[in-house]
């Protein structure tokens, strides 16, 4: 039965550029003398280092842990020593810096005790925290960690699991060639996320320039079919079209379904995984290997463009020159030549999101010539994959007006780049989004950090108040206590004789009475001096104050006594 | 004659007890308006606008005691905002209450701090962890940059430090074209 397929809208075509690099097999690129592990190479939190500089660690060795409820781990991806954990260019536009383990290797490659994890027995919460603690990421380019994405939605089990392996992006022919060699990998990690999903049915979507890719797919399909592992799986070839291989659009060409702004696919019974990713899962839970290496294309001005079994943390440098580049190489993007990002320089590291090195020179990629002011032709809306207006969201972003930017739903932009490709005045529209989206979250983060600033201040004014009603009441508590005392003691001075034994029943006023009849004693002793000379009415003055210090000793209790 | 004065005699009574129902029933606790400006406010509690918060401050712009043009913190941006929901004129920042500097935290030098608790007194938003006689540390995502912990220290051992970029907070720039495609030439 020929399968119904649908389309999206817009989409182009550029120059595929394919065939150079897949024409040789995977090839398993040499160890490089220093292996530069990030440890943020995934969506979410920045995993926590688990090693020392000076520690031996072995391939497939945990070296980063999970942080967080959206974090997946890393591993040491060969074995070797820890030579230390330091600050190193990323491969990130910005050129910035993250924590990286630098690890020495000692060339014997030697992989940890590892076995194959019995995820059949194991609760759905286990074969999650398994996938995550084996550093499975989506290796499409999104690196979103794939355990978040294993569950069955919200209809209690998914319609339609879909294995991405439309590849559409020009250059790159990692998975082209990965569904060439391993497609037993890839339909085995396909068969878990279908059980774990319980999905009803498998559609493995492969873009129709790769026959070579179907076929041996298809053969694949039928071969583990026998053993039942394949069942309800269908290999689909998918017109090629870019973006044929954005998970959305993908799903729509072989389901129908076209997920709604701020919906996610889940909630429509269909959830995507690039093939590198379902070989990953197999790799992870049937032979209980982590993470530690993926398919790399080197292509574009290289004599030699080639896939290659890259350990992360390789410096792209080091695979470039197995490639043998052109004289006239000036850059080295990562990723395609559509969504691609220009890397800092060439000593950054292969990382988990490293789909393609794209080695580039102004002969392959001239410079785009100067942009030109929007004549409204709507050719980019046409274009777009998402169904958005990218020529309204260009002006709002353009003027910083990013609230209607966000109007015009930016946030569903998947940056293809195809509004770029096809825009008559050469507008860098995708640059324009970027920089509209990184704003709008650095304020959304100002927004929460300020929310969370008010309700700290709020909070504090609060108990500083509380805490003086308290210090209010205490005090209040304590004089009353006070006055209870003296009253009870006036009470029973009433009642006493009255006189010099009245203060008998407190001991504290008798040590006081005590104290102040020595201090009076003392001042009885001590002789006044240049007494013997003084005038009459000096002498006077002399005799007044003295009465008065004298009227001053008298105990209150006395006076009150003598009234 | 009378029984039109009755009538509308009888109206006003009916539509005046219906308004003083209804303000009583649907009656709006607080001014909304100081709600609306606070949220606009950046929340750094550091007072430079001469109010003790951003609260006492946004009052007094519901009231119009005081200008648009005060908070540092909020900046030319905070401005504008403030403008358009009040539908003032903009302003440039006033030069007495500060200059606009980019988000810092504070950080305690902890060798030198003695323990004295005097900046624990004097954050607004409880971001400094320390007691008497112990080191005091300051947590750096409630620190809102308000500097109100530096004056108070008697050892000097508190400074700002401005955020670091990381590839995380890294934005994406404006887009600019160079005008000289060829710099060699």
């Amino acid at each position: 039965m020929i399968r119904e397929l649908f389309s999206f809208n817009g989409g182009v075509k550029p120059a595929y550029n394919k065939a150079p690099s897949n024409r040789q097999p995977i090839a398993e690129a040499p160890l490089s003398t220093e292996l530069v592990i990030p440890l943020h190479q995934s969506i979410g939190g920045i995993p926590r280092p688990l090693v020392k500089a000076g520690e031996q660690v072995r391939k497939g060795q945990l070296i980063g842990g999970p942080d967080g409820n959206v974090s997946s781990a890393v591993h040491a991806t060969t074995s070797g020593t820890v030579r230390a954990l330091e600050m190193r260019r990323m491969p990130h536009t910005s050129g910035l810096s993250a924590l990286c383990v630098i690890l020495d290797p000692d060339g014997r490659d030697e992989w940890i005790d590892h076995a194959p994890i019995p995820w059949r027995t194991l609760s759905a919460g286990e074969v999650r925290n398994a996938l995550r603690d084996a550093g499975v990421v989506g290796l499409g380019g999104a690196v979103f960690p794939s355990y978040l994405k294993i569950n069955p939605g919200k209809q209690g089990r998914l319609d339609t699991l879909v294995i991405n392996g439309a590849e559409c992006e020009p250059f790159i022919t990692c998975d082209d060639m990965q569904m060439r060699e391993r497609p037993d990998g890839i339909i085995k990690g396909a068969a878990i996320l279908r059980d774990l999903t319980q999905a009803r049915q498998v559609l493995i979507g492969i873009e129709d320039n790769k026959p070579e890719a179907v076929a041996a797919m298809s053969a694949a399909v039928e071969r583990l079919k026998a053993g039942g592992i394949a069942d309800r799986m269908e290999v689909v070839a998918v017109p090629t079209r870019y973006p044929a291989g954005g998970a959305k659009q993908l799903i729509r060409v072989l389901t129908g379904i076209e997920v709604p702004h701020g919906k996610r696919s889940t909630d429509y019974g269909a959830q995507c995984f690039n093939t590198g990713t379902a070989h990953a899962v197999y790799d992870a839970l049937d032979l209980g290997r982590p993470m530690v290496s993926r398919i790399v294309t080197v292509a574009g001005n290289v004599e030699r463009p080639r896939n290659y079994e890259v350990r992360f943390g390789t410096p792209m440098r080091d695979l470039v020159a197995l490639c043998g580049p052109r004289p006239d190489t000036d850059r080295i993007i990562m990723g395609g030549p559509m969504m691609g990002y220009r890397m800092p320089d060439d000593e950054v590291p292969v990382v988990k999101a490293t789909n393609c090195v794209l080695v580039g020179s102004p002969a392959l990629f001239p410079p785009p010539g100067p942009e030109m002011p929007c004549i409204r032709c709507g050719e980019c809306a046409r274009a777009c994959p998402v169904d958005l207006q990218p020529f309204e969201m260009y002006w709002f972003s353009r003027a910083k007006i990013f609230g209607k930017a966000q109007e015009y739903h930016l946030f569903d932009c998947i940056e293809c780049g195809c509004c770029a490709y096809v825009c008559p005045s050469r507008i860098p529209l995708v640059d324009y989004y970027r920089f509209a989206k990184s704003e709008i979250w650095a304020r959304e983060q100002e927004k929460e950090a300020a929310d969370q600033a008010r309700q700290r201040y709020e909070f504090r004014l609060a108990r500083e108040e509380r805490e003086k009603q308290e210090k209010a009441a205490k005090l209040a508590a304590k004089a009353a206590e006070t006055k209870a005392k003296l009253a009870q003691q006036e009470a029973a001075a009433a009642a006493g004789t009255g006189g010099a034994d009245v203060a008998t029943a407190d001991p504290k006023k008798d040590l006081i009475a005590a104290a102040m009849a020595r201090a009076q004693q003392q001042k009885a002793q001590v002789a006044p001096v240049n007494v013997e000379n003084l005038a009459p009415d000096q002498q006077a003055q002399v005799a007044e104050a003295e009465a008065r210090l004298a009227l001053a000793a008298v105990p209150v209790e006395s006076k009150a006594n003598a009234e | 004659m009378l029984s039109a004065l009755l009538v509308m005699a009888l109206g006003a009574v009916l539509l005046g007890a219906a308004l003083g129902y209804g303000a009583v029933r649907f009656r709006v606790e607080g001014d909304p308006l100081v709600e609306k400006i606070d949220a606009i406010l950046p929340q750094t509690q550091c007072g430079q606008c001469g109010y003790p918060g951003c609260k006492p401050y946004a009052e007094a712009i519901a009231k119009g005691e005081v200008d648009i043009n005060c908070c540092p913190p909020g900046g030319e941006e905070g401005i504008k905002k403030l403008a358009d929901l009040l539908g003032r004129e903009f302003k440039p920042l006033s030069g007495e209450h500060g200059i606009e500097k980019p988000k810092s935290v504070a950080v305690i030098d902890e060798a030198t701090c003695i323990g004295c608790t005097l900046c624990l007194q004097a954050c607004p938003v409880d971001a400094i962890v320390g007691a008497a006689k112990q080191m005091h540390t300051i947590i750096a995502a409630e620190c809102t940059g308000c500097e109100l912990c530096i004056e108070p220290c008697p050892v000097d051992c508190i400074r700002m430090e401005p955020l670091a970029v990381t590839v995380d907070n890294w934005k994406w720039q404006y887009p600019v074209f160079a005008l000289n495609q060829n710099p060699a030439q």
